[in-house]
């Protein structure tokens, strides 16, 4: 339960950390809280060369609205959104996500770009922020880009993400006033990696409904036939959701099949009635 | 390794550390502060949560390198601190403990939610409880005792 031995190096600024991660060819990966990294290290599933910490770098800490966007700091902590210390765009939501995160000792220190570049597919934020329609902000030895949450995550731990790339912030659409939304977890224990996590995101004004469904065996996977359902107003029994599910071709064993429709109508359920 | 400089228990320290140490390890095999225990090692039981710039963090997921200019303060440091000594006295009259070991985790979660959640009730205070676990007591001590402490500063 040690990491295997690695180098260090402490980033003064985002193109040095780019610099850093890009000078030798070996496995390198940037640090932010480590609340997911440290435990894949310690349990040797990750063993990188070299480590290059960016958790206190000022570009990663801010937050700014530009538009219809909240563009918040990959190295924003779990618990400072969970405290209301960045402004609350989604009605709310991004704060109940958040303080369901693991545990209060892992918040403090866990970072919303780190566990959207780590890409757990039983984490929160990948799903979460998939259903608000978040853009992924990287920086990388060929500049600064952006990219659909739905086009960055490619599968359980795989992002699109170059070996020298860094996620510099996330870009979240505001939601309008009386935008809807549900977000519904199964754990075994408060904290735990989820069993399953349906997210919905019903905004009108906007034109944006979604449907998410998180934990699975890869990337969170949109369900379009039950944000169709949503759009009409129609409730969603979990039956409605296997069935969904099925005739787009994610089934899952018993277990998961019945969890995952059942998360996913109590998410649903949750949003109309809010 | 690397050079760090930190503050532990506000004694100033300086170090030179293999950057995969943990905290927990640094905290216990270099400066002596064996209070600091290790259970999963990967985030998950507790034992190791300590204090980092004055929040209760994963010492065994948080190497030390990454706490250079960071003050900790570790179980031995709230030795003075009122909400502490409030915890002690409640965890014995309570029996808080048995075997000791997820103790100094225990208590530096409970004074986090004597501190953040003056407010709190028995659900809160066991959803809480979720990232510390222990194999002794069932809880019910540890529960009641946070409890006590809670009623006694609401007066």
């Amino acid at each position: 339960m040690k990491p295997a031995k690695f180098d260090y190096a402490r980033a003064g600024d985002v193109a040095d950390a780019i610099r850093l991660l890009g000078s030798t060819d070996g496995f390198n990966k940037p640090l932010g809280g480590g609340m997911s990294l440290g435990p894949m290290m310690n349990l040797r599933l990750a063993q990188p060369d070299l480590v290059v910490e960016v958790r206190k770098l000022d570009a990663l800490k801010a937050v700014t609205e530009e538009g219809g966007y909240l563009v918040v700091g990959a190295g924003i902590t779990h618990a400072e959104i969970e405290d209301g210390k960045i402004p609350d765009t989604a009605n709310g939501m991004m704060r109940f996500v958040a303080g369901q995160i693991a545990y209060r000792a892992v918040r403090n220190r866990g970072t919303v770009g780190g566990s959207i570049a780590h890409a757990d597919p039983a984490a929160d934020w990948p799903t979460a922020l998939r259903a608000l329609g978040a853009e992924v902000a990287i920086d990388g030895p060929d500049g600064a880009r952006v990219v659909p949450l739905s086009e960055f995550q490619l599968a359980a731990f795989t992002v699109a993400l170059e070996p020298a790339d860094i996620v510099t912030a996330l870009r979240i659409p505001k939601l309008s006033p009386g935008a809807k939304w549900g977000y519904y977890k199964i754990c075994r224990k408060p904290g735990e990696f989820a069993d399953s996590i349906g997210a919905v995101v019903h905004d009108p004004e906007r034109g944006r409904t979604n449907v998410v469904l998180g934990a699975t065996d890869g990337a969170p996977l949109d369900v379009p036939a039950l944000a169709e359902a949503v759009r009409a107003g129609t409730a969603v029994e979990i039956d409605d959701a296997k069935a969904a599910l099925a005739a787009q071709g994610a089934v899952f064993d018993d277990y998961g099949n019945q969890i995952h429709a059942v998360a996913l109508s109590r998410a649903i359920k949750g949003a109309l009635a809010s | 390794m690397t050079e760090i400089s930190l503050t532990i228990n506000g004694e100033p320290v300086t170090a030179s550390v293999e950057p995969r140490t943990s905290l927990a390890d640094f905290v216990r095999d270099s400066q002596r502060l064996t209070g600091t225990h290790l259970g999963c090692e990967h985030g998950v039981c507790g034992a190791c949560t300590l204090e980092i710039d004055g929040e209760p963090m994963r010492s065994c997921i948080t190497y030390a390198v990454s706490c250079d200019g960071a003050s900790i303060t570790t179980i031995e440091g709230f030795d003075d601190d009122d909400v502490m000594e409030d915890l002690r006295q409640a965890f014995t009259e309570n029996h808080g403990l048995q075997c000791g070991y997820c103790t100094p985790g225990m208590l530096v979660t409970a004074r986090d939610i004597v501190r953040r959640l003056p407010d709190a009730d028995e659900k809160r205070v066991r959803l809480e409880l979720s990232g510390n676990l222990c194999r002794c007591t069932g809880y019910v001590g540890i529960v009641r005792a946070i409890l006590a402490v809670l009623e006694k500063r609401r007066g």
